[in-house]
């Protein structure tokens, strides 16, 4: 019996809403009917550290963590983030990626140069990259807040599940905030889907 | 968690998306228990916060995890059912109840969660908690995702009244973490036994405490027969191999390694760990060629198979240290079997470090930039949020080694000082949570001993670092309701600081700071200098407008930069040459708008008073009434 387990690694930085996104990834998986195990491999408990979040769903999941070269789709919340992870793809993989940048002190002390170029070193190392400016996204609509919920609408199109299935599962998460809340994430959504859409379009003609 | 925590009617669904926290804590709400205490600590942390949200059982913040363990054994000993949780070194403060609740023993179930962080996320050591279950002489069980962590919180209890002892489950942050589905169930009621006064029971004079000893023994044996005959443990077949075959024994998550790694392997699956059932590891060994224990950290099971006479593989072929995940375990276990190794995976490209960094308007960083300022001195830290003060850019911590130590080990320095060090100042730093935790005795131990330290108590009002829980500190109990307040300066005048040496001083104010520590260091007594501000991940926080750099009069200096703050960014950098020759590197910056939250404290050391308002008058936070 095949058991064909979907790896997807969520990457960013803590207080980007990576767990939180990959939660809702999980909710929609169990409600497709998966079995799906998340796990973070992340540092202390506070903000500004490196997050990765891990999300397995299939048949029947074991090992919660996602081993190098396994990774169906990364999704990363932050540039440099998913280039840090980006040998965790497998060859076919796809990175969908959040291209703004969030530089840490040690950078801005002079320690440590951040890439010139993280997406252009990920498509250099033959990674099927689609980034777009999430962050960019969020603030028009109104609030940085709704960077992760772009984020979710960009992977929705790369699920082995519909994603009005993960839409529901976003609404679910926020109809306690009111109608209002709700109706800014679908947007959120949509400007994902639309984003990841368009670039991976110019991707496919470059 | 300020707010009032939600008592919520517990869901009625079976099937849920659990972390093994939670999964614990639903098992414990379910149990019927009627009483849980925890001190919080990653990864244990979310096991109280979820606890907390049910109804009909009595949840606390305890000031730690000895306190924790007496909480809930004296609530065993009326007869309720009970529970505590902490992580693995937390058990090392719980130790000394333990190892003589183990010759009372327990009347109502009682049930210890224990968390290893094993990977060392967020602690100070890697040690493996399965070691107490054997010191203590107590049943332990290791569940391998939420589903188990669920069913065997039952099970403990069970095991727990049968036998009047406490049972612990032991976790790691892989099970604590994980959110997987689980099935749950609704609560039994229980209603407490009630004491039973019996002094040769719970009076433990070396007299009472004689005749209990051979009764712990005894149990051990009993305890064995129950292990071996325990549906947690499990012995999975496997296919038959016509080469060499390897079986493994296991438990928590390293067993669900060993299933994605080797699907058909005969695997012994140990859910009951201690006391081990060495007659079903007999037969697993007679069945394979070769037998691998995979455990994580310690060779504690392999040691006590092999001292049974099996002969076996372990931490010969397996690291030590971390997690046994898949791409660990396959290679180790190739190697043993001489086969082919698999190609090399691609290397990890290579990006600069991101350490966890203070937030914008820590209080913290006042603190920090101030002393990376000062001198001649040296800083013993401790254990939270600002043990972050040990990294760039601050530099400011000598020393970190367990909750409480910073003001014993800078009391001993001071003691232990020679000639070569007389005209240093040293200095303690330690915050509200970790100071109520187990601070307290080593500033009285100071102050009775005549010390020469200057104690920074950093009072953010909150433990910040596992999330921002409520303490004394902040006057709210758990569920957010009101509960008495601390009073600092009060406490530390009772545990014998003069009051004129009481300094409190706004953490935000670091010139002000500045001369309070080297007026302080100065005199030769025990000085407490109290900053308080609220930390800013809680309630009492009150964000201010940002601020923004002045691009004409920002003059690269970097100062700005020193503070430590993530929302000040770098936009160029320039070499210049100093009118005495020497070459300098600018670097001019701006402040992000959106991670500001007005705390000002980078205009302090700003030497063109480059940085200013966005608009309208900055809003002074007040500082704490007393």
């Amino acid at each position: 019996m095949q058991n064909e387990i979907t790896n997807i690694l969520v990457c960013g930085i803590g207080g980007q809403g990576v767990m939180t996104a990959t939660e809702i990834l999980a909710e929609a998986a169990i409600a497709e009917g998966h079995d799906a195990k998340k796990t973070e491999v992340a540092g202390m408990a506070q903000r500004g550290g490196v997050v990765t979040s891990h999300l397995r769903f299939g048949p029947k999941v074991l090992s919660p963590q996602i081993a190098p070269g396994t990774v169906h789709v990364l999704l990363g919340f932050e540039a440099a983030e998913a280039l840090r992870w980006s040998a965790y793809l497998r060859p076919d993989g796809l990175a969908l990626v959040n291209d703004s940048r969030l530089v840490p002190p040690v950078v801005e002390i002079g320690l440590y140069d951040y890439p010139a170029d993280p997406i252009g070193d990920m498509r250099a190392a033959g990674i099927r990259t689609v980034s777009f400016d999430a962050a960019t996204i969020a603030s028009n609509l109104g609030d940085l807040r709704l960077g992760n919920t772009v984020m979710l609408g960009a992977i929705a199109d790369h699920l082995p599940f519909s994603a009005d299935v993960l839409l529901r599962c976003i609404e679910a998460r926020f109809a306690r905030k009111g109608a209002a809340i709700v109706e800014l994430n679908r947007r959120a959504f949509a400007a994902g889907r639309a984003a990841a859409a368009t670039h991976t379009k110019e991707e496919v003609t470059a | 968690m300020a707010a009032v925590a939600t008592i919520a009617p517990a869901p009625s669904q079976s099937r849920l998306l659990l972390s093994g926290n939670e999964a614990v804590a639903r098992a414990v709400w379910e149990s019927g228990c009627k009483v849980a205490a925890a001190y919080p600590g990653t990864p244990s942390t979310e096991i109280l916060e979820a606890l907390c949200t049910y109804p009909d059982i009595y949840t606390e913040w305890a000031v730690n995890e000895k306190v924790s363990m007496e909480v809930a054994l004296g609530a065993s000993m009326m007869g309720a059912r009970s529970f505590c949780a902490m992580k693995h070194v937390g058990l090392n403060v719980a130790a000394d109840p333990l190892m003589t609740l183990t010759l009372t023993g327990t009347v109502g179930g009682m049930v210890i969660a224990v968390a290893d962080d094993v990977g060392m996320a967020s602690s100070q050591n890697e040690q493996d908690s399965r070691f107490y279950a054997r010191f203590a002489h107590l049943p332990m069980f290791e569940p391998a995702d939420s589903q188990e962590a669920y069913d065997m919180v039952l099970a403990a209890f069970e095991l727990s009244e049968q036998h009047q002892i406490p049972v612990f489950v032991r976790m790691t942050a892989r099970i604590c973490h994980v959110k997987c589905v689980a099935s749950v169930g609704e609560r039994v009621a229980r209603e407490p036994s009630g004491f039973v006064k019996n002094a040769e029971r719970w009076v433990m004079v070396p007299a009472h405490a004689k005749r209990r000893i051979p009764l712990m023994f005894e149990r051990d044996m009993v305890l064995r027969e129950v292990s071996e005959h325990s549906p947690l443990n499990v012995l999975e077949a496997g296919k038959d191999r016509p080469d060499k075959q390897v079986g493994f024994v296991t438990s928590g998550p390293a067993y669900m390694h060993v299933r994605e790694a080797f699907p058909d392997a005969p695997v012994l699956k140990l859910g009951m760990s201690h006391p081990l059932p060495l007659d079903m590891i007999k037969a697993l060994a007679a069945k394979v060629d070769i037998l691998v224990v995979v455990e994580e950290v310690e060779p504690i099971v392999e040691n006590e198979i092999r001292a049974a006479g099996i002969a076996v593989h372990g931490k010969d072929i397996l690291p030590k240290i971390g997690e046994l995940a898949p791409e660990i375990l396959t290679p180790a276990i190739n190697r043993l079997l001489n086969n082919e190794p698999a190609p090399p995976a691609a290397p990890a490209p290579a990006v600069f470090p991101r350490p966890p960094t203070l937030c914008a308007s820590c209080p913290h960083m006042g603190i920090y930039y101030t002393l990376s300022q000062l001198k001649n001195i040296i800083v013993a830290g401790d254990i939270g949020c600002y043990t972050l003060g040990a990294g760039h850019p601050w530099n400011a911590l000598d020393t970190t080694i367990c909750m409480g130590a910073a003001i014993t080990v800078a009391h001993g320095m001071d003691k232990g000082r020679g000639a070569i060090d007389k005209d240093k100042k040293i200095l303690a730093v330690m915050g509200d949570s970790t100071f109520m935790h187990m601070g307290m005795q080593g500033l009285l131990d100071a102050t009775y001993n005549n010390s020469n330290i200057t104690f920074l108590l950093l009072d953010n009002g909150t433990v910040g670092m596992t999330g921002g829980q409520n303490t004394p500190a902040n006057g709210l109990d758990i569920r957010g309701n009101p509960a008495p307040r601390i009073d600092f300066r009060k406490l530390v005048e009772a545990l014998g600081v003069k009051p004129e040496r009481v300094r409190e001083v706004d953490p935000y104010e670091m010139p002000k700071l500045f001369k309070v520590i080297r007026e302080e260091t100065k005199i030769e007594a025990v000085s407490v200098i109290i900053g308080y501000r609220p930390c800013v991940l809680t309630d009492e926080f009150k964000p201010a407008r940002a601020y923004h750099v002045d691009e004409e009069k920002c003059t690269g200096c970097g100062n700005c930069i020193d503070v430590g703050c993530p929302a000040i960014h770098v936009t160029r950098r320039e070499k210049a040459i100093k009118p005495s020759g020497k070459e300098v590197e600018l670097a001019f910056v701006r402040i992000d708008p959106i991670a500001c939250t007005g705390c000002g404290m980078c205009l302090q050391p700003c030497a063109p008073d480059a940085i200013m308002q966005v608009e309208g008058p900055r809003i002074v936070a007040r500082l704490r009434p007393v």
